[in-house]
């Protein structure tokens, strides 16, 4: 493959003999909302239970069972569509989607077609290198299907109806995207407000977060967009940069050989690593939209909007800007803070907790750095930390009020990972407030000059770089609890 | 006395309250009596048995407080009831026992009454002489060969034939109208939203509304009274103040306008359905009610309408009788050939028409159309009345273009079929309520009926409209019981 990567290190080019092709990406979302019963039905959502145990008379469509609207969905739909900054429209309407399946009970979806309840709206993608904004073409709420399984039963399908009738954000961004990158960093955007919000848990694994991906590509510099086919139920960001690359490159190279594009839907295979084309625009399904009779169209007020707007949290394009503002962080630092809530939360109650005398870099440093590290190499999130904001807020002012040196200070944070013990109390148990007394250190850097008269000499000779050498022994003799920088000031003064 | 049978809704619960007839007595007589007609064949499902054992239960604890205290009742076969078979008239369903009950049933053993039985109709309701329904023909007791009328046609021709005091049947384009008309009986539809639908097999659900159907006017109101409730599990129930429909009934009408619209006239129409028109206008006067012309403009473009928004709806509606969940699985190599087998034997003619139609409206290319443009003429049917509503109180018109028909003279003809209900669709079509009452027989002796439409929730006055000329039209059936015979 002769694709290349520009400089712009998020830009994704492919090129072909003279030709340079960019790729344009649209994605459909579809998030599961967060919500204790279905859409339409009372039945629980609980992710895992036994198959066909979470299903009522609606969701299983037994004769002359309706839907009822599930309130708390239609809120958390708006909350969503506040977080992408879209227009909540006042009045909805929920569609018939006909088709048949052995997991569809009803013999159709029910899902908003013509008139979705929110409008138009954008997200910030925070990239490398800067800041770019993707368009948000509508947010709608539908059902979800059951589940068909076909490899349980050697000559039968076997269904599970546990899903069906879940309620599902479909989130249509604009084609604004260009890269498996971008890709990347707007599923994880939408999925960082989503869970600022409340609104979708973003569980890749459990499904409550998978994308139909639209891809097309063109000649870069050109305005048109090319023939797209849409790669349908994408359940990870890896398959869906996978599928984009593949699908990119099969474009380009039937391009190049003259070939036209078909409209088409096609299947990513994770094993084989390819698209496969599923139906063709003349096999697809004429789903005979219309407008439910059984539901009369949702309307919402604006005071209804107007108080879910005041419900909503600050969301992580306000709270980067606040973090940069109010504690003086790197833009930097900051996005990698609030790219999750629980992160962003953790953060904000170590500085609450380090008091008047707070030094940001520093926690910002042990967040990103040492706690990051263990929550990696343990796998587990940071809302299971095993070190709590409180005692790791007291670990860095034990730092920044000097009683314990930076290097003491990582001793301090493996054995405080046991329990989430008092940092000051493993100082005190062991010992290892910081030797701070000019007195005692002067003492022992006499000893050690005078042990080591001869490098001592070199040293005042020119030769600089043995300064690290005095520094290590004075630490050495102190058993790593002498303050570094009086040791440097003395050093500097002796020698 | 006379027979127990024979007695109306509210002439039995007063015996009863009065203690003059037992629940288990009334219960035993409809069961005796539906023994010996087996032959006009309107019970699907019998519940008979059941019927005795909770009728000698009430009597045992007797609650004379309810609405309708001990009586057994027999019900259309689109209504679920819980652990008795409920078929819509289907193969598809013969099958099929909910574990539920639909709302508007609920209501009424929740007042006391008992189920008898379900009773035949056309498959999914989709029918105007109860011909489609997978369980056979009903016999009009009226007259040997004769339909019952449909969908609703297991319901009207047990009333007739006095199997049941009171029934209850659904109205998606007549359905209630149109039997009571061909039975000489009475039949309300309520406004859309009045009943709810939870419970109630789908056909058209913007169109379909349970409603009363009795031997006269005064049993319509107590039923209704019973039936009519906001349900919170039907999205499309209006929760609107109720009257008390039978206690509120009233004959006086003095002053009330009754509008005539000329656009009923229709080519064709028979001289005895024109003749009983200007009784019924007579008869109103008589009661006091002030006649005023009005126009219906849109009125012709009333079935069309229907026909494409019913079975868009019907196609959607019925698409969950897949073979996969419940009901008739006919086996098939695949997913697909299993779907078409089992659609194939589990769906009637008719059905399967509607179906088509429905999905031919529906598809991309001819929605806009059809569906799009039946929705817009439905919008101007409705203000139609809306404005009519301006001049007048109610609206009084034919039933039925014509009386009951033989069986089979028009089942291989399904345009003359649909033509049965060109004077009730556009009630449907404009949610309103309608009743029909009879007002007369034509040249064979078979009744006819006439159609008081109202304002929306204004059942109480086309109740009352009803009740007054009721009285003065004094119609009676003569049922000789030739069955028995």
């Amino acid at each position: 493959m002769d694709e290349i990567m520009s400089k712009n290190n998020s830009e994704y080019l492919i090129e072909r003999n003279d030709n340079v092709y960019e790729v344009v990406i649209g994605l459909e979302v579809h998030a599961q909302v967060t919500s204790n019963s279905k859409l339409f039905s009372s039945s629980s959502t609980k992710f895992g239970a036994e198959p066909n145990t979470q299903v009522s008379l609606v969701d299983a469509a037994f004769p002359g069972m309706l839907p009822v609207i599930n309130e708390f969905c239609v809120k958390q739909a708006i909350k969503t569509g506040i977080g992408l900054k879209a227009k909540i429209n006042n009045k909805s309407v929920f569609d018939r989607k006909n088709y048949f399946y052995a997991d569809l009970p009803q013999g159709y979806q029910i899902s908003q077609y013509k008139y979705p309840i929110v409008g138009e709206g954008n997200v910030i993608l925070d990239m490398p290198e800067g800041q770019k904004q993707v368009g948000i073409e509508r947010l709608h709420l539908e059902q979800d299907a059951g589940k068909s399984i076909h490899d349980i039963d050697p000559s039968n399908t076997l269904v599970d109806l546990n899903r069906s009738g879940v309620a599902l954000m479909e989130i249509v961004s604009k084609p604004d995207l260009r890269s498996p990158d971008e890709v990347n960093y707007y599923i994880k955007k939408l999925r960082c407000i989503m869970r600022y919000l409340g609104t979708c848990d973003g569980n890749m694994q459990e499904g409550s977060l998978r994308a139909d991906v639209n891809v097309s590509v063109r000649v870069k510099g050109s305005t048109d967009l090319g023939t797209r086919c849409e790669i349908k139920n994408v359940n990870s960001i890896k398959f869906m940069q996978m599928a984009i690359i593949y699908e990119a490159n099969r474009q380009v190279d039937l391009i190049e050989e003259g070939q036209e594009i078909d409209q088409e839907t096609r299947l990513f295979d994770t094993k084989k690593n390819e698209t496969r084309s599923m139906r063709s625009k003349e096999d697809a399904h004429d789903y005979r939209y219309f407008p439910d009779p059984d539901l009369l169209p949702l309307e919402v007020t604006d005071e209804f909007i107007d108080k879910l707007k005041s419900e909503i949290p600050e969301l992580p394009d306000d709270k980067k800007k606040r973090f940069i503002d109010e504690f003086k962080v790197s833009p930097y630092d900051a996005t990698i803070l609030v790219s999750d809530i629980d992160t962003a939360k953790y953060f904000e109650e170590v500085v609450a907790k380090m008091g008047k005398n707070r030094d940001m870099k520093l926690a910002v440093n042990w967040i990103t750095g040492e706690l990051f590290a263990v929550l990696n190499e343990k796998n587990i999130e940071i809302s299971q930390s095993p070190i709590s904001a409180k005692n790791l807020a007291k670990l860095i002012n034990l730092i920044k009020n000097g009683t314990i040196s930076g290097k003491i200070a990582k001793t301090i944070f493996e054995l405080m990972l046991d329990g989430d013990i008092d940092p000051q109390i493993i100082v005190e148990e062991k010992g290892l407030k910081q030797e701070s007394d000019p007195k005692a250190l002067e003492a022992l850097i006499d000893k050690i000059i005078n042990d080591n008269r001869e490098k001592a000499i070199e040293y005042k000779q020119g030769k600089e770089k043995l300064f690290g050498f005095f520094v290590g022994q004075a630490m050495k003799a102190s058993g790593g609890k002498a303050n570094p920088q009086l040791i440097n000031e003395i050093l500097k003064k002796k020698l | 006395m006379s027979e127990i049978t024979s007695l109306t809704l509210y002439e039995l619960i007063k015996n009863i309250k009065e203690k003059k007839i037992s629940s288990n007595e009334a219960a035993k007589s409809f069961v005796d009596r539906a023994e010996k007609s087996k032959k006009i064949n309107v019970y699907v499902t019998e519940n008979f048995e059941n019927c005795l054992k909770l009728s000698k239960k009430f009597d045992d604890k007797p609650n004379f407080d309810l609405k309708l205290p001990g009586i057994p009742i027999a019900v259309k076969d689109l209504f679920c009831t819980n652990e008795v078979r409920t078929t819509a008239g289907s193969n598809i369903l013969n099958n099929f026992v909910p574990t539920y009950e639909s709302t508007v049933t609920q209501n009424i053993w929740n007042e006391g009454g008992i189920l008898l039985g379900k009773l035949n109709c056309d498959e999914f309701a989709m029918g105007s002489s109860n011909e489609t329904s997978f369980f056979g023909n009903v016999q009009n007791p009226i007259a040997e060969d004769l339909v019952p009328g449909g969908s609703s046609g297991g319901s009207s021709a047990a009333l007739a034939a006095n199997l049941t005091p009171v029934t209850i049947g659904t109205d998606t384009g007549g359905s209630i109208r149109q039997p009571a008309s061909f039975t000489g009986t009475v039949g309300l539809k309520p406004t859309y939203g009045s009943c709810s639908r939870y419970g109630i097999v789908a056909f058209a659900s913007s169109l379909d509304q349970a409603g009363p159907m009795s031997k006269n006017v005064k049993d319509s109101s107590i039923l209704l009274e019973v039936i009519s409730s906001f349900d919170k599990k039907d999205s499309t129930s209006i929760d609107f103040k109720r009257n008390n429909y039978s206690s509120e009934l009233t004959r006086n009408i003095k002053g009330l306008k009754i509008g005539i619209p000329k656009e009923y006239r229709v080519d064709g129409m028979p001289d005895e359905i024109e003749k009983l028109w200007k009784k019924g206008i007579e008869y109103a006067k008589d009661c006091g009610a002030e006649i005023i012309d009005i126009s219906l403009p849109h009125t012709s473009y009333a079935l069309p309408t229907y026909y494409i928004v019913a079975p868009a709806e019907a196609s959607s509606n019925l698409a969950r009788y897949d073979g996969v969940k419940y009901g008739l699985r006919s086996s098939g190599k695949n997913l697909i050939d299993m779907y078409e087998k089992t659609r194939s034997e589990g769906f009637g003619e008719e059905v399967k028409r509607r179906v088509m139609i429905g999905t031919y409206v529906l598809s991309s290319g001819y929605y806009d159309a059809y569906y799009l443009k039946a929705q817009k003429v439905r919008q101007l049917i409705k203000q139609d009345f809306d404005q009519a509503y301006n001049k007048v109180d109610a609206i009084l018109t034919p039933s039925t273009p014509s009386s009951a028909f033989k069986i089979g003279e028009k089942s291989n003809d399904p345009v003359s079929m649909y033509l049965n209900d060109i004077f009730t669709v556009p009630v449907n079509l404009a949610g309103l309520p309608g009743i029909s009452i009879p007002a007369g027989v034509d040249k064979n002796n078979y009744p006819l009926g006439l159609q008081i439409i109202g304002k929306p929730f204004d059942e109480q006055t086309v109740l009352n409209i009803a009740y007054s000329m009721e009285e003065k039209i004094n119609y009676k059936n003569n049922i000789t019981d030739w069955w028995m015979k």
